[in-house]
């Protein structure tokens, strides 16, 4: 059982509001007195697969459970899917459109940004269906 | 150094007031979200030439302090509501993005990730 629970829907038509949710969570775990560093590798992990939501799968559901030991994240959408996930986790490759590169995102740097983040990273992807990401930040007391 | 120093040595423009006491040491100048998501540790000011809300997402989830926007550019009310929740200070200085840098470099600042 985890502490706690969130759940947020993450919308697919507006890229201002990308990254609401992984704010949210980050200051829910900033109020619950995690550990900086664990709070800062949640928030961007979470963050870029938010990011990553929105450009490439018209958005999705965020599940978050909040451990004392660990953050544990699932990003789940029902986009294209992805072709070559060895490929997607190269730095520097993207697919990414140029209207997203204009907004400072696209460069290839998304997924292995959260491997690196992340003490735990999974990805079950289904083209045509969706990709569903699991993610796991141990936190250190 | 602390953030108001900043003002100064930018001839910059304070749009939005955070805490202009805290202290500063490293600063980083991108334009590209994804990099400073990647690459950046600790910084605490984000310099940039890139106008949207992604920028002040991205400053919050690395705890930066302040946003210096470069060549005169000014944060728009979205971005400004968004910094103000976060108590981020946000800056606009005449400077091109290499001048800012070669600035806050000679006064003391440093990237914080020396090679």
């Amino acid at each position: 059982m985890s502490v706690i629970h969130l759940t947020y829907e993450v919308s697919g038509d507006d890229f201002t509001r990308a990254g609401e949710a992984s704010g949210l969570v980050k200051s829910k775990l900033k109020k619950l007195g995690y550990n900086k560093d664990a709070i800062r590798r949640v928030a961007i992990a979470m963050y870029e697969a938010e990011i990553n939501m929105v450009i490439h799968a018209d958005g999705g559901v965020v599940d978050v459970d909040i451990y004392p030991d660990k953050v544990e994240v699932v990003l789940a959408d029902k986009g294209p899917g992805i072709p070559d996930v060895e490929k997607a986790m190269q730095e520097g490759f993207s697919t990414a459109p140029d209207n997203v590169r204009n907004l400072g995102f696209g460069a290839g740097m998304g997924l292995p940004n959260i491997k690196k983040y992340t003490d735990e990273m999974k990805i079950d992807t289904v083209l045509g269906v969706g990709t569903t990401m699991y993610i796991t930040v141990l936190v250190k007391q | 150094m602390v953030v108001k120093d900043l003002i100064d040595i930018l001839k910059a423009k304070v749009i939005l007031e955070g805490d202009l006491d805290a202290e500063i040491k490293t600063a980083c100048g991108s334009d590209m979200m994804s990099d400073v998501l990647a690459y950046v540790k600790d910084q605490s000011v984000l310099l940039t030439g890139l106008v949207n809300p992604q920028v002040v997402r991205t400053a919050e989830m690395m705890d930066m302090l302040c946003i210096i926007f470069v060549r005169g550019k000014e944060p728009n009310a979205d971005m400004i509501n968004l910094a103000k929740s976060r108590d981020i200070t946000l800056m606009s200085t005449p400077y091109r993005m290499f001048t800012a840098c070669g600035l806050l470099y000679s006064n003391g600042l440093r990237g914080g990730c020396e090679v």
